[in-house]
């Protein structure tokens, strides 16, 4: 029955500058792959009709009268069409400026972009900053497509010079197009076959290459987000409901509700009707589970698989947002905060960067975001929250901030925030110095990287006891710690925190030194501690590649330190 | 998961969302193919349980089918329904003669409103689908309604990644469609791969079938033989003509659906 067999669906978005022929190339693809009624073609040729005006292929799209009356698109519009290989959904967004939030709206679902350029415009505003935001909402399948070829002559030397004005632009925004396509959308050039108009392009028709996307790697192979969208009990089953953002779950797994860390085992996965039934869950479905101890959950936590230590839990975060609000973004603000189905209210802490989207200029400290401004800010939210570094896991790595009643922007989470106030620290007077040498290592197989997790945040004062032994660390009793930011020593006496000197009034005392790593320092003697100074001493100037070579020379990462597996 | 199964997973999330969200909530429930797949989706997502009422908003002009099927169909599933019907309306002799747009603003749009008012309601659900006709194609999930429930749709927030918009100011009311990104051929294969029973009206009797279904005055069958789910989907895959070609309504004027929906029609 080939009705029935799932074929594969592959989400574009069309973007580029106003009048540059976005909706051209989408009428031109749903025409000529005979994906539009003909009633709607006979609708549009009779409105065409009745105002006056030449048929045209944009209008297909443009089913709404405000669009045609202004010649532009106001929203996302979503429109199916197939090749023999597979389906297609593209998400058409508009041009027009004020618009923008919508081009967003369409993007964050797509899986590859066309960008649309004007042959003889080039790279214009809106350009510029729709390929930021591709950028910014992590769209690496990037096709340019230079259009209206013909207003340029179809000429192999005006494309060439202005793809290379394109990729001299996108370098900078780390968009690296894997095509670009020459095409006349209205006169339907190098759209379904190649142009004989254009004998020196070698490459594939539009059509062509879009069968060439390749869909990303499944979330399922991602380690098991399952975050709590409500809890049921409409009969005698208390039943856990939400979908799977990322990995696998099945029956018998051993869980952890996360951010409190309870433990429990998955007893049955529930469905409706009987005949559903599964004992095996994966990423994108919708379901409902029960647990073996029923203790009282709520919608936002976030169930992983027990033996998982990869999900940050941290009321602070590093992000890049756009702002698409009727009011500019400021500090010291409420916002609500909702990440998949956590939410919290949240104030922007600081805004470390605002980047003008159309000049790509940076300014720093900004006193505010302003609508359609993209930035780089940390958040701190009221209670602490579950999230994953976005390019890690993308689902649970991406949140909108709420203003008043409107979901005013979109961002991604690019780190942890190591906000002073918050870190491991040990404090003497005046005198202040943040450790991370307390965090854990752990390994994560399925992503094949190291992840650091601080576990210990808060102040240490002279007398105070510290934690030596952790479980990817272990320190002697007695031991001294070097931070090359502060330039203290902090000296550990019988597990406790006994002193906290200036480098230059500390004495090379025959113990260990670490690091505020935790990297055991390769000085055993007087002589050794002395050329190690030295060497730190000329390392003022914050040269990474110098600080490099430094830590490879004097650093043992294995004597104090190792690393844990995790999922 | 196939294709089918993502429209499935998106709907069910969409629904547990609403439910999470509103304590005031009900759904609509026209008879039709969609809004049917809607309550079959609706048990899934509440493992068989319908949590929320049913409105049927009822012109009275129906094709009798329908209304004997609804009976039948709330009878069987043990539902929750609200019949409700532009009484006074009809009273004042309101009816498909006064003028096609006229007729549905009174017994669907005005009713509708008068249902919300009357039970309070914070958000409906609808079975509503991009693909039916241009104006539907600009919906969001959830999609916001003034407290005359009219649509802005100029002036809509964006849906990123999932976040619905779930914060609204007082009086208004919020429009939830779980089915926005299906088409008809995907209602169709889901009715054939769930078994969903569907109404008799859908299948060719003498060379015609209802391929939407509405009030009996306005709502004309079109040409075809299909008389099984196989049919109807093959017939679809090979149809150049719209879904709504026999809703007359939709046929007045060049906008008529846009006006109509604008106001607060489904």
């Amino acid at each position: 029955m080939g009705i029935m067999t799932a074929r594969e669906l592959l989400k574009i978005v069309v973007v580029g500058h106003v009048d540059h022929g976005k909706s051209t190339i989408i009428g031109r693809l749903l025409y000529d792959t005979k994906s539009v009624p003909e009633a709607a073609i006979e609708r549009v040729k009779r409105i065409c009709k009745e105002k006056g005006r030449p048929f045209e292929y944009a209008y297909l799209l443009d089913a709404l009268e405000e669009e045609q009356k202004q010649g532009i698109t106001i929203d996302t519009t979503q429109i199916k069409f197939s090749t023999q290989q597979r389906d297609y959904l593209i998400i058409d967004a508009p041009g027009h400026k004020e618009f923008l939030k919508n081009m967003i709206s369409g993007a964050a679902n797509a899986e590859a972009a066309l960008l649309v350029i004007d042959a003889a415009e080039g790279v214009q505003e809106q350009s510029k900053r729709h390929a930021y935001i591709l950028s910014l909402l992590g769209i690496q399948k990037v096709y340019v497509i230079v259009n209206k070829m013909d207003m340029i002559d179809f000429s192999e030397e005006k494309f060439k010079e202005i793809k290379y004005e394109i990729s001299n632009f996108l370098d900078r925004l780390n968009v690296y197009p894997l095509k670009y396509i020459p095409v006349s959308a209205f006169l339907g050039e190098n759209i379904t076959k190649k142009s004989e108009k254009m004998p020196w392009y070698k490459g594939e028709s539009l059509l062509e290459a879009l069968d060439l996307f390749e869909k990303d790697k499944e979330l399922e192979d991602k380690p098991l987000r399952f975050p709590i969208q409500d809890v049921y009990k409409f009969d005698h089953r208390r039943i856990i409901a939400g979908k799977i953002e990322s990995g696998r779950l099945k029956v018998g797994d051993e869980i952890k509700i996360l951010p409190e860390g309870k433990v429990s085992r998955i007893k049955s996965i529930e469905s409706w009707p009987e005949n559903n039934k599964k004992d095996m869950v994966e990423a994108g479905m919708s379901v409902g589970v029960t647990i073996e101890d029923e203790f009282f959950n709520k919608r936002g936590e976030i169930i992983v698989h027990r033996d998982d230590n990869t999900l940050y839990i941290s009321d602070t975060f590093k992000a890049n947002l756009f702002w698409l609000g009727k009011r500019n973004l400021v500090r010291n603000k409420t916002y609500k905060l909702k990440l998949v189905t956590q939410e919290t209210e949240c104030e922007i802490v600081s805004i470390d960067k605002v980047i003008d989207a159309t000049t790509l200029e940076t300014v720093e400290n900004a006193t505010e975001v302003r609508t359609n401004d993209v930035a780089e800010v940390t958040i701190k939210t009221k209670e602490k929250i579950c999230f994953d570094e976005f390019k890690v896991n993308p689902t649970t790595g991406r949140f909108v901030l709420v203003d008043e009643y409107d979901v005013s922007g979109g961002g991604i989470v690019s780190g942890l925030a190591n906000l002073k106030e918050e870190a491991a620290k040990f404090v003497k007077d005046d005198n202040e110095m943040v450790v991370s040498c307390f965090d854990e290592y752990y390994y994560s197989i399925p992503q094949g990287i190291i992840r650091k997790y601080p576990k210990h945040n808060r102040t240490f004062k002279v007398g105070d006891a510290v934690p030596i032994e952790g479980e990817t660390y272990s320190y002697p009793e007695s031991f001294d710690i070097i931070d090359l930011n502060s330039k203290l020593v902090a000296k550990i006496r019988k597990g406790r925190l006994s002193d906290l000197v200036n480098i230059e009034q500390y004495t090379y005392s025959e113990l260990p030194i670490i690091t505020a790593d935790g990297f055991y320092v390769k000085v055993n003697s007087i002589d050794e501690f002395k050329d190690f100074k030295n060497e730190l001493v000329q390392l003022e100037k914050k040269d990474n590649f110098l600080l490099t070579t430094f830590a490879n020379k004097w650093y043992d990462i294995s004597k104090n330190r190792s690393f844990k597996f995790t999922v | 998961m196939d294709h089918l199964d993502r429209l499935e997973a998106e709907s069910i999330y969409i629904l547990r969302e609403a439910y999470s969200k509103f304590s005031k909530i009900a759904m609509l429930w026209s008879i039709g193919k969609d809004s049917t797949v809607l309550l079959w989706l609706v048990k899934k997502a509440f493992f068989g349980h319908c949590p929320f009422p049913l409105i049927h908003i009822d012109t009275t002009y129906k094709i009798p089918e329908m209304i004997k099927y609804r009976d039948k169909l709330a009878k069987e599933y043990n539902l929750d329904l609200i019949v409700h019907i532009n009484e006074e309306a009809l009273k004042q002799g309101m009816g498909p003669e006064k003028g096609r747009l006229v007729c549905c603003k009174a017994l669907k749009t005005d009713a509708l409103q008068q249902v919300i008012n009357k039970h309070k309601f914070e958000a409906l659900i609808l079975g509503i689908r991009r693909d039916e006709e241009g104006s539907r194609s600009k919906e969001r999930f959830f999609s916001l309604r003034n407290e005359e429930s009219e649509w802005d749709y100029t002036n809509q927030p964006p849906e990123l990644w999932n976040q619905f918009n779930t914060d609204f100011p007082k009086g208004s009311h919020v429009r939830v469609h779980p089915l926005l990104n299906w088409t008809e051929i995907d209602i169709w294969m889901y009715i054939k791969r769930e078994n969903i029973p569907v109404i008799d009206l859908y299948f060719a009797k003498n060379g015609k079938r209802y391929r939407s279904l509405g009030c009996a005055p306005c709502t004309f069958p079109v040409e075809s033989n299909a008389t099984t789910i196989d049919e109807i989907i093959e017939e679809l895959k090979n149809t150049k003509i719209n879904e709504r070609a026999g809703r007359a309504q939709d046929q007045e004027d060049a906008y008529a659906m846009q006006k109509l929906r604008k106001e607060g029609y489904m």
